[in-house]
């Protein structure tokens, strides 16, 4: 009911909907395919390279959205970094060409129980959090570098910092972890 | 209307020279080799010191024929060059080079951002290369080129991230906007990085290591031939522009310079890009090439220290000079 009220107040709507409406439509369903396939083919590098196609067309998204920064920041990181480092991983262990026949393991149901979940939760909190928000597409960009830089600094530095020590903790774990044990191999440590 | 033909002119341009441009750097280095050992180099394809050369080798590659391996992944081994040379015109786009906004492709307002965001895409194209051509020698060189630029991707972030501090924007216009001339020693370790990270990232000798042809034949690039293999070429020369156009830019002023840079701010930045693109030739003939372990260390336990102390020193005369 307050749903449709705030529609009937600011004009917008689910009908008639704008060109930018209909390319993020578009984008979004491109990218939802490439993400099943990321998860549905057999094989691996195929997965990875059709992870790069789902992370492209969320970046996509973000630019629709006039999110610029975040869009870059993501082609920067996803696609320039973890994907790289994905198939690095990959080549080291020196996936095949043409299908794997055990890269099928026995969790479907459990991880597509999880999948479920995870995507339930977060339709739920952004359909909670974002109601009745309509983006203007025509003001200024609401998602520039500026923007995002002062939100981030001035409304959210606090988790900001916390997530930074966080990544820390990781980053000094992971270090931890691949040194080897000083008493099992004397003098190569 | 005009807008859209004002774009569609831009664009053009900017295709223009992301086809001119990248083959005069490779006349270039045909010549600049030759003199610097001492030969005489290709003279006589179109009469005048062999300046025809490059038109000749592209009609051989376009006669060669389009080989792809039985073993084979064809569709990511046929898709890897385009993907290894878009991400370059896609970043030609971006770079200005003259003041104001008429003198760029687009104007993109996160623009450092953007150039080594989709400049890192390129490297995906080697990576497929080398995994989809079946081939032991193109896997190695693309393990090469993965490790290379995880390695040299930070630092050449860390140095840029200091010239935008420096500015106080990520747009490459702003950044021009801002320069001073005595930015050019406060940020010149941070050029040195930028420099010689988007060298490495590019596989440029010295660090040639992913297609070190006398230990892997030629990497990634082992199994391509004909017109595939010229677009590879050809991605490493569009890299060779883009990388001295960005130098250019983000640490040299881009169409700043003693004088003219009103009318004549485009030559500037031309002449710039051509002397860091001379120096890029330069490196390859005079160095030898860096082993695996001395390319990770130079990395790791030079450049990445050298850029984070740039920073520093971005940040505190940055304090200083606040108003």
């Amino acid at each position: 009911m307050t749903l449709a009220h705030a529609v009937a107040q600011t004009g917008n709507g689910f009908l008639s909907p704008t060109g930018v409406e209909i390319a993020f439509l578009l984008v979004g369903v491109a990218t939802l395919a490439a993400a099943v396939l990321t998860v549905t083919t057999r094989q691996l590098v195929h997965a990875a390279l059709w992870l790069v196609v789902a992370l492209g067309g969320l970046a996509v998204e973000y630019l629709l959205l006039t999110a610029e920064f975040i869009a870059w920041v993501q082609v920067l990181i996803y696609v320039g970094s973890v994907v790289v480092l994905l198939l690095f991983g990959l080549m080291l262990t020196k996936a095949p060409i043409g299908r794997s026949p055990d890269a099928d393991s026995g969790n479907r149901a459990a991880a597509l129980t999880v999948a479920a979940a995870a995507a339930a939760a977060l339709v739920w909190v952004v359909v909670d959090a974002f109601r009745t928000t309509w983006i203007d597409l025509e003001g200024p960009a609401q998602g520039s570098t500026r923007v995002t830089g002062e939100i981030l600094f001035r409304h959210w530095v606090l988790p900001f910092e916390a997530l930074s020590v966080l990544l820390l903790a990781a980053l000094v774990g992971a270090i931890v972890l691949s040194r080897r044990s000083p008493e099992g191999r004397e003098g190569k440590s | 209307m005009n807008d859209a033909l004002d774009v569609a002119l831009r664009l053009l341009a900017v295709f223009a020279v992301f086809l001119v441009l990248p083959l005069v750097v490779g006349q270039t280095e045909h010549k600049v080799m030759a003199h610097m050992q001492g030969r005489v180099g290709p003279m006589y394809a179109g009469g005048f010191h062999g300046w025809a050369q490059l038109v000749a080798d592209g009609v051989k590659f376009t006669q060669k024929e389009d080989v792809v391996p039985a073993a084979a992944d064809r569709r990511v081994f046929q898709l890897a060059p385009a993907v290894a040379l878009l991400p370059y015109l896609l970043v030609l786009v971006a770079i200005p080079i003259g003041p104001g906004e008429g003198a760029v492709g687009v104007v993109v307002d996160a623009g450092v951002f953007f150039v080594l965001a989709v400049m890192g895409v390129g490297v995906l194209g080697s990576l497929m290369a080398g995994w989809a051509s079946a081939n032991k020698f193109s896997l190695l060189g693309a393990l090469r080129t993965a490790a290379q630029l995880l390695a040299y991707e930070l630092p050449m972030l860390l140095a840029a991230a200091s010239v935008a501090m420096a500015a106080g924007t990520v747009s490459l216009l702003g950044i021009l906007d801002a320069f001073e001339w005595w930015w050019l020693p406060w940020q010149i370790v941070g050029a040195l990085v930028f420099f010689v990270a988007g060298l490495a990232e590019l596989q440029r000798p010295p660090f040639d290591m992913p297609v070190a042809d006398s230990e892997i034949i030629f990497g990634a690039y082992t199994e391509y031939t004909g017109l595939r293999f010229a677009l590879f070429l050809l991605a490493e020369y569009a890299g060779i522009v883009v990388l001295c156009g960005l130098t250019t830019v983000l640490f040299l002023g881009g169409w700043h310079g003693p004088f003219g840079a009103e009318g004549l701010g485009w030559l500037w930045t031309l002449l710039k890009t051509a002397v860091l693109a001379f120096v890029v030739i330069w490196i390859r003939v005079s160095s030898p090439r860096l082993r695996e372990d001395q390319l990770q260390r130079l990395a790791w336990t030079a450049l990445v220290p050298l850029a984070l102390a740039q920073i520093a020193l971005t940040g505190v005369v940055k304090v200083v000079i606040q108003p």
